[in-house]
């Protein structure tokens, strides 16, 4: 018996999804093999890397997290411009401010301040609200109204607030992050929900990225089973690209906290096994993660 | 490509209708089908040819083979693995992590690694962890160096040893040395095939195939395998990411999917040869743990490189169905004494990582009893009838929570709101307090829970 390579050809392919306008819009998504699997087929184009930015001045991040961006941290706008600076394909901001636990800062000053960033930064944007169901969508819809037309990826969208945020992204030409909480089937759910407001092209999935030793193994085989349905099996309502927000959970973790190096490996770990996966968006915290990663996704590692 | 017990029954004496029963069983099918399943052995059957039987002893063999590298209690057993993806069933045997040693590096340097192979060791989820193996390298080209080092680690490890040497006649030196640990040999190629064949003895040795590429390693594992020498590990030659994940997935598919004998082994990854940088070394080794390697070199351990790589080996290598679960008892957060607030969570790994890390950032000293729950979150163990009034109050009587503190103030989870006042039916003497819904609300609810009770 003669080896004949094992190659595999897929039905299935993953949606585009454009994030940004003009020059500065990126697109994700459009691969028709598993993970990495370049040696079956060429992808359209390679997952990107976001660096996480928010709107409370770090407030909560490990002291290794915050080194690089030690100056600009008390400005959003300038700390964008650091991260693309320092490599990143685009910016995640999450909104922590707006958290009804914490500041409570309004809807309208959010808004403003994504206003302020996508008109000023010369990259796509993605925000995340602080999670909490009720004030996302008024914070999302605001958001959505404020920067009209500049194709946004706005989320967390989940089971229970999703229609009046959806509605907003579509109506004023914004993408949508569906978040469920690492469960295949609610994630199916979800989508096939939003299928009816919005185009496949317009979302992005977020299974929910949990760290390493915290459930990252979950996060792992819900995207790589996300990405075999959608690849392999063909299903429509599982072919949106995935964005794994993961540093956040990385970096607040006690192995994270106790070591530089440690904190570093626990990051870029949880980020290289969840590209596995299938991740579209890796978003980190560290720059130098940030290009550890993207030699991993250009070949070079 | 497992065989079938209809085909097996085909093979068998007269098509499978003899039906003698002397291997126990009321009919060639029935003996087939305990065959397929791995239930019987082929010698049960007296009439079989030995053709057939070594046909169907090849068919019935695991697609990935079993091979243990070492002897006795730390021996490590890799490979046997059943399917590509871990969802599908489960990956079984974590790969061994190896740690380089080379025989240029200075005597403090090797000192301190053998040192480190012992002696870092971590707990994680009631589990101890640790690195595999030692790996020595015949880095100098001086044969006599090589055999120094050898000898000078074989007294001081008990571990699996892994010897390289591109010097094969080294190689052969230093594996008499040590035959009876049945250590691991690498290089074998297509060079030195024919001089290892003839002096290495079945059952003495792990052999690790090097090709220059996947195809390449096909009639080295035959040959070898011709010459009664079939622990075999395979190691395909890619040194880039990219490269390697299509070499161990081919490999991987070839033995699974296509059932192709020649390439059914188990792999070997080596990070140390791939970049100079710690970081990114420790990065590779990372995706050579979901991907398919079943033992990894790395150049150096230390805690911060060794722990996230463990926990992570771990982690895939858990079965998806089953949850990770905690000992059921009480956990001391933060040091804490009588006066501490006591919580109470379900046994769920998972939970408890989160609930505890949240505690401890909370800086408030507490105690944080962990219930027997099946291993289940905290609603899904309520739902299953594993965290409810009725079984947590036997729990907080014979714990022994209440000979440790001078109060009966008792925190549940705010998810379990509903269970309060059974539970505070079962316990009257305890003061039963609802606690947050979210675990990231415990460092804003502790200190002010502690201030109320002091103000």
């Amino acid at each position: 018996m003669d080896y004949k390579a094992p190659l595999e050809t897929y039905t299935g392919k993953i949606k585009e999804v454009v994030i940004g306008r003009g020059p500065k819009a990126i697109k994700i998504g459009g691969e028709s093999i598993l993970p990495l699997h370049y040696f079956e087929g060429a992808a359209a184009r390679r997952p990107v890397v976001a660096l996480e930015i928010d709107d409370s001045g770090a407030a909560g991040w490990t002291e290794w997290a915050v080194e690089p961006y030690q100056d600009v941290v008390s400005d959003p706008l300038k700390w964008a411009g650091k991260c693309l600076e320092l490599g990143a394909d685009l910016v995640c901001l999450h909104l922590e401010s707006t958290d009804p636990q914490g500041a409570n800062r309004p809807a309208a000053e959010a808004a403003a301040l994504v206003r302020r960033l996508v008109k000023e930064i010369d990259a796509p944007l993605i925000v995340y609200g602080c999670g909490d169901d009720k004030k996302d969508v008024e914070v999302l819809v605001a958001v959505a109204e404020a920067c009209r037309g500049e194709n946004l990826l706005l989320g967390p969208a989940v089971k229970e607030n999703y229609t009046d945020i959806a509605r907003a992204v579509a109506e004023n030409g914004h993408c949508i992050i569906a978040q469920t909480p690492i469960d295949i089937n609610l994630e199916k759910e979800l989508n096939v929900k939003l299928l009816k407001q919005l185009p496949p092209e317009r979302i992005v999935i977020d299974p929910l990225s949990s760290a390493l030793g915290y459930g990252m193994e979950y996060s792992f085989t819900i995207m790589e089973r996300t990405r075999q349905v959608g690849v392999v099996y063909g299903d429509m309502a599982m072919q949106m690209p995935i964005i794994a927000d993961l540093g956040r959970e990385c970096w607040k973790t006690n192995q994270a906290r106790a070591d530089r190096e440690q904190g570093m490996l626990w990051e870029s770990i949880t980020a290289m096994n969840l590209l596995l996966a299938g991740a579209d968006i890796l978003v980190l915290r560290h720059p130098d993660n940030c290009r550890l990663l993207k030699e991993a996704i250009e070949g070079k590692l | 490509m497992a065989i079938k017990g209809t085909d097996i029954v085909k093979r068998l004496p007269e098509g499978g209708k003899k039906n003698c029963k002397e291997c126990g069983l009321p009919t060639c099918f029935a003996f087939a089908m305990k065959l397929a399943s791995g239930g019987s052995a082929i010698e049960k059957c007296p009439y079989i040819s030995p053709e057939v039987r070594s046909g169907l002893e090849d068919a019935l063999a695991p697609p990935i083979r079993p091979v243990t590298i070492g002897t006795g209690a730390n021996a490590l057993v890799v490979g046997d693995e059943t399917v590509l993806y871990r969802h599908e069933k489960t990956f079984v045997h974590q790969p061994g992590i190896a740690v380089l040693i080379a025989d240029d590096e200075s005597v403090e340097a090797v000192e301190g690694k053998i040192r480190k192979l012992k002696e870092l060791k971590f707990g994680w989820v009631g589990q101890t962890l640790r690195a595999d193996l030692l790996a020595l390298q015949n880095k100098s080209g001086d044969p006599a160096k090589f055999t120094a080092i050898v000898n000078k680690v074989l007294p001081e490890v008990d571990c699996p040893l892994m010897l390289i040497s591109q010097d094969t006649d080294a190689l052969l030196a230093a594996h008499a040395l040590c035959a009876g640990r049945k250590p691991l040999l690498y290089p074998v190629t297509a060079q030195n095939l024919e001089k290892v064949i003839s002096a290495v003895k079945a059952k003495a040795a792990v052999l690790a195939v090097k090709g220059a590429g996947v195809e390449s390693l096909v009639h080295l594992t035959k040959r070898l395998k011709e010459a009664g020498l079939e622990d075999i590990l395979l190691d395909p030659g890619s040194r880039d990411l990219q490269s390697a994940v299509r070499d161990q997935t081919l490999i991987r598919r070839a033995a699974l999917k296509q059932g192709f004998r020649a390439l059914g082994y188990p792999t070997i990854a080596f990070p140390c040869f791939m970049t100079s940088d710690r970081r990114r070394e420790t990065l590779l080794a990372s995706m050579f743990i979901p991907k398919y390697a079943a033992v990894i070199v790395l150049s150096d351990i230390d805690e911060h490189s060794l722990l996230p790589l463990l926990v992570q080996r771990l982690n895939t290598y858990t079965d998806p169905r089953i949850p990770m679960s905690m000992e059921e008892k009480i956990y001391p957060i933060n040091n804490p004494d009588a006066g501490s607030p006591v919580l109470i969570t379900a046994n769920w790994a998972l939970t408890y990582f989160i609930v505890a890390s949240e505690v401890e950032a909370s800086k408030v000293p507490a105690w944080l009893c962990v219930k027997e729950a099946g291993g289940l979150g905290v609603l899904t163990a309520w739902a299953a009838g594993k965290f409810s009034g009725d079984s947590i109050a036997p729990f907080i009587r014979k714990c022994g929570i209440e000979g440790m503190v001078n109060h009966r103030r008792l925190v549940i989870p705010g998810k379990v709101a509903r269970i309060r006042n059974e539970l505070a039916e079962a316990l009257p003497d305890w003061q039963i307090i609802v606690g947050p819904g979210d675990a990231n609300e415990i460092p804003a609810y502790l200190p002010a829970l502690v201030k109320s009770w002091k103000g």
